[in-house]
């Protein structure tokens, strides 16, 4: 009596059906990413195979035409890091800031006009930023950029070898900062809204000033969704194409002078060099978009973990 | 499908479908509903154990006793709604007019259909009006009256919850704008459009203020005579009014959920034979 | 302040008696920004600025508008605080640089977008006319003046790719979403990493694997049909993720109803959680389409570009205004970057369209944007207990 029976849930063919079909779907969207990456993978390796891998990713040149073709993604992916890590330098904090501005001091009323405004900075195609970027932006960022190299100069990436601080990774850097304050920015308010209320509101009652608060409160709690929300930004800002190919002039020398003009991250050198460079130089333009691929999976699956993990186990 | 096929023509053969003001006509027929042996888990925990209940044709049945004893669960089975949550399991049988609904032929759509039940929380379909509300039992069983046939079903089903007064202007209007009061009727109409034999009610008022859960009272005793009602309840005084017979679930702790009492109303309340119903009814705990 | 506090009473009010007067009902405001506060923060601003104008401006190499401001409200910040440290004490002070930092944030990203949004319409819409959006770029010579020719070919191109985008990549990503969220089985958590991940794909990536797949594999050619692929891809894991969040925001309650009333799974689903969700849905989709109607790199390498009208997206290559953008603004002609600054702001204006489509049609809360930006959550609200 006391053995549970096996209850069969689902007799029915349509709803079979409907179950198989749903899941191919979801399958089929698994195997898309799956497909990406070995396709890119099979239609790149005869850049991968020329000198092998190791090289690939140690030699800084680009050079895939004439008798003897060297190249490698090392300078790209040192540009495309540096591009982004000036983006999480500038964008994060000011991200942070409005979201904290949104959810701790903004009336009412301003926090939704401002949520929306956030929402339609995240809706500006990368072009009109590469745009605005170029013709607003850098002239009246080179200004600070010399200000910084003459006056800041000790400090190794503030210094100059050239005078040409036009189409420098520190400006890239910071458009794209710009344009990854809307995610930042949403994963930070979703944060700070989930902060416990009895505590914060423990701590008012002791007297405590909304510095306090948030030092006390919000941010330890915090802490851990926003290094996810710093590496989701992260991810954007590596992935980011044409607005980066508008303001960078590609160079591939890895120097730590940031303010002066070369650098090109991987992405916007695929934009700017597709279709030139012959066979093999497509090639290797699929292999620096697979290393592309590669790192931005890791680095918006190790976000989305964090994130997660922050944000989905306080919630229920 | 086969059982409604059965059912259905039978109801509309009935005589002379009759003045307005006497909407009450036996248009389903009411079925009687035995437990038998049923156990339960979930995850492997055993939560009611060898529940026998026999649950008389036309009548009220009030399942009462403490949170936690299992009556939900135990009403959940006789529909095969329990099987709906992960890792849940049973045992025992639920035979309607004699047939195991969990026999190896039986749909459980289709005994959902037979056997409706009205949840503790009202829950109407929002995207859908007042109308397609009360209709979509039949939507999904493909069927889709239409016309004059529709305006009647709709109409007496909504007067047999005893909503159809405030409604009747209002029926183009979504579900979910209603009072909730006003919602729970809704969905006892929407479960009666689907002509069961059975209508199952976890704790139907529980969620409503005293003038809605009085309406929906008059509407169980009303609805009693053409569906058998399973009701649980944690209101002893409900208990009293609506049913005709109560079976008091008991949960020891750790211990899964019995019945440790059953019978007509009056003998529960008044001549209860187990002292802790006597216990209970007498709100000594629980 | 004086003007919002309630006036004393002239009467001692009786408690419990008689209704308030409208007076008593007026609301007192508990924010206080006394005068002394606002000359605090008016000197410090005034301070700050003409420090960093004789210090930074005269004496050093400073120059532009960008670095004079991040100058003087670093500035700001220290006057300010020592400002309100001397007058009201160091927790004060550090309370009102904590709000005076989250405010500039606030505003910066504000002047942002206002600045973004100025200077394109400033640039472009000299340009914009009946001819600019219905002529395209066939046999405009260098020589001919901006107003020569128009952007109707990409209008049309850019219409027509992401149409087929989204006829691809909606359907499939509601579907997977329905899959996740309703089906489920081992594979869920597999396949709802992957579509996070491929969320967060690089555009560029996306549209080398069209190219890869079809134009190099299949010698398909560059057509608009390539670069639709390549958005639908881009489309499909952002529909799946808000769609997911928004179904699972659908009451257990209202599943279990359907069930109980004899619905098969699939109608449960078709009849009862989508078009309950589905408001929801559509502001998903009308937002993933926002994002991709803006996307330049994966046309790039997938659909070529073409001074002249092609409406047909299956043969030839197309243009697509974010391509027109990208492609003209890198050219040597001053006429030609007018015109990437007009179609910019069509783009813009087209983008804008959707966004308020999505606002008006489906009553979009302030924030979805930003929900459809970061990884989903995967909760489902609990109806049995």
């Amino acid at each position: 009596m006391s053995t549970p029976r096996v209850v069969t849930t689902d007799h029915l063919f349509e709803d079979r059906l409907y179950r198989a079909g749903v899941k191919s779907v979801g399958i089929g969207t698994f195997v898309l990413l799956v497909a990406i990456g070995a396709f890119l993978l099979l239609k790149s390796w005869p850049a991968f195979a020329r000198h092998g891998v190791i090289s690939f990713l140690t030699t800084t040149g680009f050079t895939t035409l004439g008798h003897h073709p060297s190249f490698g993604v090392a300078a790209l992916l040192y540009w495309s890091v540096v591009i982004a890590v000036v983006a999480v330098v500038v964008g994060v904090p000011v991200a942070v800031g409005t979201a904290l501005f949104i959810s701790e001091f903004a009336p009412r009323r301003l926090r939704a006009v401002l949520v929306t405004l956030i929402d339609m900075l995240a809706v500006v195609p990368s072009v009109i930023f590469g745009l605005w970027g170029f013709y607003m932006l850098q002239p009246n960022l080179v200004g600070f950029a010399r200000f910084l190299s003459v006056h800041l100069s000790f400090i190794p990436v503030f210094s100059v070898h050239s005078s040409v601080y036009s189409s420098s990774a520190f400006i890239a850097g910071v458009l794209v900062g710009i344009m990854i304050v809307p995610i930042v920015c949403s994963v930070a308010r979703e944060i700070f809204s989930l902060a416990p209320l009895g505590e914060r509101e423990g701590a008012l009652a002791l007297g405590a000033t909304k510095a306090t608060v948030i030092r006390s409160v919000v941010m330890p709690f915090a802490r851990r969704g926003l290094a996810g929300s710093v590496m989701l930004g992260l991810g954007r800002a590596l992935g980011e194409t044409v607005a980066v190919a508008i303001i960078v002039s590609p160079s591939f020398i890895i120097s730590p002078h940031i303010l002066q003009q070369g650098g090109a991250s991987i992405a916007a050198f695929i934009a700017l060099r597709f279709g030139t460079g012959g066979q093999l130089g497509s090639a290797a333009l699929l292999g620096a978009g697979l290393v592309l691929f590669v790192f931005t999976l890791v680095v918006n699956l190790g976000a989305s973990v964090i994130v997660n993990r922050s944000v989905g186990g306080r919630r229920a | 499908m086969r059982r409604e096929s059965g059912a259905a023509p039978a109801a509309l053969e009935e005589p002379a479908p009759v003045p307005a003001p006497a909407p009450l006509r036996t248009v389903t027929t009411a079925s009687g509903l035995v437990a038998d042996g049923v156990s339960a888990w979930f995850s492997g925990r055993l939560v009611i154990e060898s529940v026998s209940l026999e649950m008389e044709a036309s009548k009220v049945t009030a399942l009462i006793g403490p949170s936690g004893c299992g009556k939900s669960t135990f009403l959940r089975i006789l529909n095969r709604m329990h099987e709906v949550t992960p890792g849940a399991e049973l045992a025992g049988r639920v035979l309607l007019d004699g047939e195991d609904i969990y026999g190896p032929e039986m749909r459980p759509t289709e005994t959902r259909r037979r056997i409706a039940m009205v949840f503790q929380k009202p829950n109407p379909f929002p995207a859908m009006t007042v109308e397609d509300n009360v209709l979509s039992g039949l939507k999904f069983s493909g069927k889709r009256p239409r016309g004059k046939e529709k305006d009647d079903l709709v109409e007496e089903m909504l007067t047999r919850a005893g909503l159809f007064s405030e409604v009747k202007a209002r029926l183009k209007t979504l579900g979910g704008e209603l009072s909730g009061g006003q919602q729970q009727r809704l969905c006892i109409a929407r479960a009666l459009a689907v002509r069961p034999s059975v209508l199952l009610m976890d704790e139907p008022c529980s969620a409503l203020d005293p003038s809605s859960t009085r309406r929906i009272e008059e509407t169980m005793r009303e609805i009693a005579e053409e569906v058998t009602v399973v009701v649980v309840t944690h209101n002893m005084q409900q208990a009293q009014r609506v049913s005709d017979y109560c079976a008091l679930f008991l949960a020891g702790e750790n211990a899964p959920g019995r019945i440790v009492e059953k019978g007509s109303t009056k003998d529960i309340f008044e001549n209860p034979k187990d002292e802790r119903t006597s216990d209970y009814v007498h709100g000594r705990f629980g | 302040m004086s003007s919002t506090v309630v006036p004393a009473a002239t009467e001692t009010p009786r408690l419990g008696e008689g209704g308030p007067t409208p007076r008593a009902l007026r609301r007192r405001s508990v924010r206080h920004f006394t005068a002394t506060d606002a000359l605090v923060l008016a000197g410090s601003l005034g301070a700050s600025a003409s420090l960093v104008w004789v210090v930074f401006y005269q004496l050093t190499f400073l120059a532009g508008a960008a670095g004079y401001v991040v100058c003087t409200l670093a500035v700001f910040l220290a006057i300010y605080y020592v400002a309100n440290r001397h007058l009201f004490g160091r927790m004060a002070a550090a309370d009102r640089v904590v709000a005076a930092l989250a405010t500039m944030a606030a505003a910066g990203v504000v002047t942002a977008l206002a600045l973004v949004v100025a200077w394109l319409v400033a640039h472009g819409y000299h340009l914009v006319s009946v001819t600019f959006l219905t002529r395209d770029q066939k046999g405009v010579l260098n020589t001919q003046p901006a107003s020569a020719g128009g952007i109707s070919h990409a209008i049309v191109g850019s219409l027509e790719e992401v149409g087929l985008a989204t006829l691809i990549g909606a359907p499939a990503g509601v579907v997977t979403a329905v899959f996740l969220s309703e089906v489920g089985g081992r594979i869920t958590g597999l396949v709802r990493t992957v579509v996070t991940a491929m969320s967060g794909l690089p555009p560029i990536v996306a549209g080398l694997f069209i190219y890869v797949v079809l134009i190099t594999e299949l010698h398909y050619g560059f057509r608009g049909f390539a670069g639709s692929l390549a958005l639908a891809i881009m489309i499909l894991p952002n529909v799946t993720r808000t769609t997911e969040e928004v179904l699972s925001v659908v009451h257990e309650s209202l599943r279990e109803a359907s069930m109980a009333l004899g619905a098969p799974a699939w109608r449960t689903v078709w009849s009862v959680v989508i078009p309950t969700a589905r408001t929801g849905i559509v502001t998903a989709l009308l937002l993933g389409i926002a994002r991709v109607v803006g996307e330049a790199a994966p046309l790039i390498v997938t659909i070529f570009g073409s001074p002249a009208m092609n409406a047909n997206p299956f043969s030839g290559p197309q243009e697509a205004l974010p391509l027109f953008v990208f492609d003209y603004r890198s050219s040597s002609v001053a006429a030609d970057i007018e015109r990437a600054f007009s179609a910019g702001l069509v783009l813009v204006a087209l983008v804008a369209v959707l966004f308020l489509l999505a606002r008006i049609f489906s009553a979009m809360k302030p924030g979805t944007v930003g929900r459809l930006l970061r990884p989903s959550r995967h909760r489902r609200q609990e109806a049995l207990s």
